[in-house]
């Protein structure tokens, strides 16, 4: 079974159909990137797959659980995380605050228990704080816990996003552009963080403009244009499609007019 | 002299119960409340009612003030916490008026006169009607809600409520049940409130509608601003500030106000964030457009 099975999934608003009829599927382990020239539906994509806008059609399963409903922390809970294209850290947090708070979900100590001072209260939190500062050194940020999550340099806060993500310990990771913002150099650093995330078992489904990025990591690539997949398929494919390189760059003829 | 410094004390720590309280829903929860005085009204009165009409005994009428309070706030917030901003702070503000005429106008709450002659407190045959007395019984119950609050706060529950705070999308995204999350506090806050109206009734002895109108809402929102948002040991500081600094401008009579208006408006301008905020969120829920 697929991890995450989007089935017909039709997006409008008013009269723009901004995913119209987009059916697809994130396999366990691997890397989908989700490409497509600007406006093209991805991030509403996203954003329907995760909850925060309800589909005008279709379905969302998660290991063949039906998501279609379910408001974004349900959906979390059953493993599904994700960053935003714009950041949006805790910005009156610290570094390993943020990461605490993403790792909400995960905590096992008891709704009225945790207002107790009792030992086992304080070991959940010694051991949630143990857990960030890993998360922590696996995105290098180790040793900027204490700063204020709003201090961080850009590609800092884009790692921290990520780092918070990992927090709630997913089985699928959406990423809405993590690249976007980023130098060649931290391009490459991310590249090699995302790659060391699949080799722990998460599934990674990005949607980035970064065609170094997707071409280099991706097993597969889904091609989005108005709405609607124009090409699926892994990298070599998608590269040499005619229909891709139309939709990038626009149909010999336009050009001349 | 004494007496007076005594009084102080004792309205302060009712303060600081209620500014504790709304800064949980403000400063904690990031949601707007323009109706606070309204959830420590009907602790008054509910404690009074209790006390007067059934008989019951203080600690009775006290809890029964907090669970009625509480379950006015959940009732309140149930529907309305998926308002934003403005509109909460326009459904928060109803509320407290609607709550101020319905005290103005039922006839078990003497309408305008209010309700007088409200019994103080005996535990084990001793009347707490002295002051002294009082203060020790309104110090716990400051102190209670202190180390629920702080408790609170510095659990991951609070975590997830500052989370609220910053991004609620974020947060619920994350994982965090929002909703259960901002319902949760906003009961709780009702019921600190309840706990400030019931302790409010049995010391002055009288109440009536006037004490808990939006002028209180008013000003126990002051009190958080001024201690600063998201802090708990700030709203103490901010409650016994505003309890005390009013008094020490009385020596300028009619200018009274204005004294403390000017001081209020100053430390907006060189502390907006409040004596102990942290930095940048306090005002959000009025400066911030989306």
């Amino acid at each position: 079974m697929s991890l995450l099975t989007v089935d017909s999934l039709c997006k409008y608003f008013g009269g723009v159909k901004a995913v119209d009829g987009v059916s697809f599927e994130v396999e366990k382990g691997e890397i989908l990137a989700l490409i497509g020239p600007n406006g093209a539906g991805k991030t509403t994509c996203f954003n329907v797959v995760n909850g925060l806008l309800p589909p005008s059609a279709g379905r969302v399963f998660l290991e063949g659980e039906d998501l279609t409903t379910l408001p974004p922390y349900r959906r979390a809970r059953l493993g599904l995380a994700r960053t935003f294209q714009n950041i949006q850290l805790f910005g009156g947090m610290s570094v390993m605050e943020n990461v605490l708070a993403g790792g909400h979900l995960r905590r096992r100590t008891g709704t009225l228990a945790a207002l107790l001072p009792l030992p086992g209260v304080r070991q959940a939190e010694a051991r949630a704080r143990e857990q960030a500062q890993e998360w922590l050194n696996l995105v290098g940020l180790a040793d900027k816990a204490d700063w204020p999550a709003d201090a961080l340099a850009y590609g800092e806060q884009r790692r921290l996003e990520i780092a918070r993500a990992l927090a709630q310990q997913p089985k699928l990771l959406l990423l809405d552009e993590p690249a976007a913002g980023l130098n060649p150099r931290e391009t490459e650093d991310l590249m090699a963080l995302l790659a060391s995330l699949r080799d722990l078992g998460i599934t990674l489904f990005i949607i980035e403009h970064d065609m170094n990025l997707v071409m280099g990591l991706s097993d597969r690539i889904v091609v989005l244009d108005q709405g609607r997949i124009i090409a699926a398929g892994v990298p070599k494919e998608i590269r040499n499609n005619p229909r891709v390189i139309e939709a990038y760059l626009g149909r010999e003829e336009e050009e001349e007019t | 002299m004494t007496a007076y410094i005594l009084h102080l004390a004792i309205m302060a720590g009712i303060y600081i119960i209620l500014t504790i309280s709304l800064n949980l829903i403000i400063g904690y929860a990031g949601q707007v409340s323009l109706g606070h005085a309204a959830f420590y009204g009907i602790g008054a009165y509910v404690s009074t009612l209790a006390a007067l009409n059934w008989g019951l005994p203080f600690p009775v009428a006290l809890v029964l003030a907090i669970l009625l309070a509480g379950a006015c706030g959940l009732a309140l917030g149930l529907p309305t916490l998926r308002l934003k901003e403005d509109y909460l702070a326009i459904v928060t503000l109803g509320f407290g008026v609607i709550v101020d005429l319905i005290l103005l106008n039922l006839d078990i709450t003497g309408g305008p006169d209010g309700i007088g002659g409200i019994p103080a407190p005996v535990f084990f045959g001793v009347s707490f009607r002295a002051k002294p007395l009082y203060l020790i019984l309104v110090g716990l119950m400051v102190l209670f809600t202190l180390v629920l609050t702080l408790r609170l706060v510095h659990s991951y529950h609070g975590r997830a409520l500052r989370a609220i705070r910053d991004h609620e999308v974020t947060a619920q995204v994350m994982g965090v049940n929002t909703p259960a999350y901002k319902i949760a506090v906003f009961t709780l806050a009702a019921g600190l409130a309840g706990l400030a109206g019931s302790l409010y009734a049995h010391y002055i002895s009288f109440i009536n509608p006037e004490t808990f109108g939006l002028h209180t809402s008013i000003l126990v929102l002051s009190m958080v601003i001024l201690g600063g948002m998201g802090s708990i040991v700030g709203s103490l500081l901010g409650a016994v500030t505003l309890t005390v600094v009013p008094e020490l401008f009385r020596r300028f009579h009619d200018y009274q106000d204005l004294a403390y208006g000017a001081l209020l408006v100053a430390l907006l301008i060189w502390r907006p964030q409040g004596l102990l905020g942290g930095g940048k969120m306090s005002l959000k829920f009025i400066t911030r457009r989306e």
